[in-house]
């Protein structure tokens, strides 16, 4: 039996038949085609498939389809507005936060609601806020760099020097 | 553009634009109209006997388009090659079917394989097919696998010895007798899980019309991988185009070549549907190879001075229940060469046993052989200089090949090409402040507390060459990479290379050497990789050759494309070629440099062949294969501090200091990502990963929950800086840094963690140094005194 759900994803609605199990990652992936979001575990343990859900970061393997009816769903296809990277995007590039860029997606996601949360994040809480998050590559120290400059340029602060 | 020589420059990559919006193209993201989804039915037993297989419930599913047993498949799949064979080890490689016939000899053994319209419903038919096993005893330890008695996985592998590989140089056991000391240890580098963070996955589609079966695949190395798939499936390599642009990381997985894709291959050809396989997390923690798992014998002869006469080693490898593709070389060759490491020791044997169990099936690992020999000659190394008395910064001084050698032959065979090892360790030394931590630690010691210094001075062997010693080391391959270098009309260029980077970032390195050598924008310059349909040949990324190697072919390529340039703009000049100088992309006479061609203008002209000169053909494109002479030999010290809890045995990382010497640099911040990512991979094995099966071969640690792959508050900041000592053998002086990282910081670490136990008297623990095994030993050291 299928069920219809209607969700806005990155600014435009989907009404959609599914099936009661389909994983809101499958339906992101499968139905939409939207394929920056990856699936690294699906246990929820690696992060990759993390998106906004009402502007919070959720891991979209955990999450049904049928439980996102109604919901507003940002996805990494949608964080650059107008051809604009966003500050993360930006921080992630300039400061060689990714190597293979499976878990940059979701290594982002994340990143942005943690900044939502706060702002200007030391660098023990941008550790401890990504702990959610495995990247196999980077070892970590790149990604830190990537969410301090964006942390900085979302301030308004002059952001560490990039890379050329 | 700031920069105009980009060699040596920062620049951003640029591979990540589509990465960072989602726009990246991995393999489960390619989109085939009509596709089904396949997915594999795994034994749960370590060791069982098939006695009956019921796929009819299955078949009869909603959604379930076909169902197949390894019966189904014999006859269209040959096994899975292995493909590095060893001369002189009584080698026997065990068949290993796609699909398991009647015997599975490991959890993950793929049984059945099922296509359904999407992957839920293939989900549903794998839970519908029945199967009886017979279970059989199980052998998991490579130790007990070789005892009498042992459960044996196949009938003509007697004592489950896949081979026995000696090497040795020197006399060791004159070295033994006559020497002042010897110190024996047994070593155990136990068993890792790649887990990139990307699992396999392969999408397979066959042509009736065309007859060509195109497979995009998670793979280090498509061209290798076309060619067994050629061999398996029967289909010429002209019918098979494989084709991995982005791969999320690989680490030596993704260099096997595996059932998975082999399976989709021949069912896409015969349904004539597209057929995709994704393997899930826990999939990929039994069905991809696993590394290292080692378990070594360890004695070394030394001088009272600290003078390091032999080293011998005999080991036991771990190969798991089939021999993967490259996997005999592993604990062979890349890892007996390498025996003696920096250290002038003049006698090495080493003695290996090839063991198979009811285990995944072991192969490359990032690092593959290198960091298990590290590992032993620097733990080894600790052990000594406390035996002695001696300072372990004293002991490396004494033993290093000294920077005037070179090149320098060691006793194994190989010749270094170049190296100064002690200037790599005196800067580590002077960036951690070595003197003043050893006087915190004294102080830090009457407190009670427990600070450590770990030091790991390593050299690696990278850029294997010549083709020449591939075929003696039993390679069943060439080690030469291939590059061509296209000029389009326009003066814009393709470059062609057979190494294919998934995260080293070659798109970018590689466009700057070319953008060097043309003298054009960066932006003209697009470099083409992973696609067996556009590029000639070529060998792969792995054992950080790309850049040695594959960068270098496309430097010759890039000049030969020069030269011919500066014929035709000779040509148009109305000069002699001689008279030619070539600077930033312009051609002019030389003595009159407003008489010019530019490198476009050049482009244009080699394709309109309105006026060629005598004998240049029209066009402009080169195709350059590399050989190189010798292999490269990056080194360098890394430098552990850590501070271990007494009560709890929780070690916190307090400094990391990196300094790695991998010859010239292209994008110091590639290098320094690659450095990053090695050393936090290497130190997860001293302290968190380990993969742990139970007696019947169950694996304890299946999945992101159990495998403890280090989340970023477990890692400390790495510092990195770097020498920069060029090698002879090829023309840019480029050594590799894939794998430096990984390679030296598990001993640092673990040397790290033992020098803070010291004042226990504990000389040695084996890996991973939890804190529950820490605080095991300080109790026993306790109750001892």
């Amino acid at each position: 039996m299928k069920h219809q759900i209607t969700v806005t994803v990155n600014g435009t609605q989907y009404t959609s038949e599914v099936e009661p199990r389909l994983l809101l990652v499958h339906y992101l992936r499968d139905v939409l085609n939207l394929t920056g979001t990856h699936v690294g575990c699906d246990t929820s343990q690696c992060g990759a498939c993390t998106v906004l859900i009402n502007g919070e970061a959720v891991k979209s393997c955990t999450v049904l389809a049928v439980q996102a009816d109604g919901a507003e769903i940002t996805t990494i296809e949608g964080l650059a507005k107008d051809g604009q990277l966003h500050p993360l995007q930006e921080g992630f590039w300039e400061m060689h936060g990714l190597q293979c860029g499976f878990c940059t997606p979701g290594m982002i996601m994340t990143a942005y609601d943690l900044l939502q949360k706060n702002p200007n994040p030391s660098e023990e809480e941008i550790r401890h806020g990504l702990e959610g998050n495995l990247c196999r590559c980077t070892g970590y120290q790149n990604i830190v760099r990537a969410v301090q400059y964006a942390s900085d340029k979302m301030r308004g602060q002059p952001v560490a020097a990039g890379n050329d | 553009m700031a920069v105009t020589k980009l060699f040596g420059a920062s620049i951003k990559r640029r591979e990540d634009p589509r990465m960072i919006t989602g726009r990246a193209n991995y393999t489960d993201d390619v989109r085939l109209p009509g596709t089904l989804s396949l997915a594999i039915l795994r034994s749960p037993y370590a060791h069982a006997r098939i006695k009956r297989i019921n796929v009819e419930k299955a078949r009869q599913l909603p959604g379930v388009v076909a169902v197949y047993t390894g019966k189904d498949l014999a006859d269209t799949l040959a096994p899975v090659p292995c493909a590095w064979l060893p001369p002189n080890s009584d080698l026997k490689v065990p068949e290993y079917r796609a699909l398991a016939i009647d015997t599975v000899r490991y959890v993950g053994d793929g049984v059945a394989a099922v296509v359904a319209e999407d992957r839920y419903r293939a989900a549903d038919a794998l839970a519908a097919i029945e199967v009886d096993y017979e279970i059989l005893p199980a052998v998991v330890d490579q130790e007990k696998a070789v005892a009498e008695g042992a459960p044996q996985l196949y009938a003509d592998v007697p004592n489950n010895t896949a081979f026995v590989w000696r090497l040795s140089g020197g006399d060791v056991e004159a070295a033994l007798a006559q020497a002042d000391v010897v110190v024996s240890q047994r070593l155990v580098n136990h068993r890792l899980i790649p887990t990139a963070m990307e699992t396999r996955a392969a999408l397979a589609y066959y042509n009736p019309g065309s007859g060509e079966l195109t497979l995009w695949c998670t793979s280090q190395n498509p061209h290798i991988h076309r060619l067994l798939l050629s061999a398996v499936t029967g289909l010429p390599e002209t019918r098979i185009r494989v084709i991995s642009t982005d791969v999320g990381g690989g680490f030596g997985s993704k260099l096997p070549f595996y059932a998975g894709e082999m399976i989709a291959s021949a069912i896409a050809k015969d349904l004539g549907r597209p057929i995709k396989w994704v393997e899930d997390r826990r999939e990929n923690f039994v069905a991809t190879t696993h590394g290292r798992d080692h378990i070594d014998y360890v004695d070394v002869a030394a001088k009272r001075d600290g003078t390091i006469t032999g080293i011998r080693v005999r080991s036991y490898a771990n190969m798991g229940a089939y021999l993967s593709t490259a996997a005999p070389g592993v604990p062979t060759w890349l890892f007996g060469l390498m025996l003696s490491g920096p250290y002038t020791i003049p006698n090495v044997a080493v003695e290996v046993y090839g063991v198979l169990t009811n285990t995944t099936p072991t192969d490359a690992y990032r690092g593959a052989g290198r960091p298990e020999a590290t590992y032993i000659l620097e733990r080894m190394m600790d052990l000594v200089a406390d035996r002695l008395g001696m300072d372990p910064v004293e002991i490396r001084r004494k033993n290093f090949i000294p920077k005037d050698k070179f090149p320098y032959t060691v006793a194994t065979t190989l010749q270094y090409d170049s190296g100064d090892y002690e200037l790599t360790l005196n800067r580590a030394l002077e960036i951690v402040g070595y003197d003043a931590f050893r006087k915190e630690q004294a102080e830090a010691r009457k407190q009670g507390r427990l600070l450590g210094i770990g030091l790991s001075s390593y050299v690696e062997v990278c850029g294997l060459a010549p083709s020449q010693a591939a075929g003696a080391m039993g390679f069943q391959g060439g080690l030469w990479e291939s590059a061509t270098v296209r000029v389009h009309p326009s003066g814009k260029v393709s470059v062609f290379t057979g190494a294919n980077p998934h995260g080293q970032g070659e798109e970018t390195t590689f466009a700057q050497l070319v953008a060097d050598e043309l003298g054009v924008p960066i932006d003209d310059v697009e470099v083409v990789h992973g696609d067996t349909g556009r590029i000639p040949f070529g060998m792969g990324t792995y054992g950080s050759r790309s850049t040695a190697v594959g960068g270098s072919a496309l430097v010759y390529a890039a000049r030969k494309v020069r030269d011919k340039g500066a014929k035709i703009a000779a040509h148009l000049l109305e000069v002699s070629p001689d008279d030619i100088v070539f600077d930033q992309g312009r051609y002019y006479v030389k003595g009159a440099p407003d008489r010019v061609k530019t490198f476009q203008e050049v482009a244009g002209a080699a394709y309109l062949a309105w006026s060629m000169p005598e004998g240049v053909t029209p066009g402009l494109e080169e195709t350059h294969f590399f050989d190189p002479i010798n292999n490269t030999y990056p080194f360098g010290t890394h430098v552990c501090v850590v501070e271990v809890d007494p009560h709890t045995g929780q070690v916190t990382f307090r400094r990391y200091v990196a300094v790695d010497d991998v010859g010239h640099v292209i994008n110091p911040m590639i290098v320094d990502g690659q450095v990053h990512g090695g050393i936090a991979q290497g130190l997860a094995q001293a302290v968190y990963e380990a993969a742990v099966y139970d007696e019947n071969g169950q694996l304890l640690t299946g999945s992101l929950m159990d495998y403890a792959i280090p989340t970023a508050s477990m890692v400390p900041t790495y510092e990195v800086d770097r020498t920069e000592t060029p090698t002879p053998v090829n023309p840019m002086g480029l050594k590799g840094a894939g794998e430096t990282g990984t390679i030296a910081s598990t001993p640092a670490v673990v040397n790290a963690i033992i020098d803070a136990l010291k004042p226990y008297g504990i000389t040695h623990l084996d890996m991973p140094l939890t804190p529950q095994r820490i605080w095991q030993a300080i109790q026993q050291a306790q109750k001892g005194s």
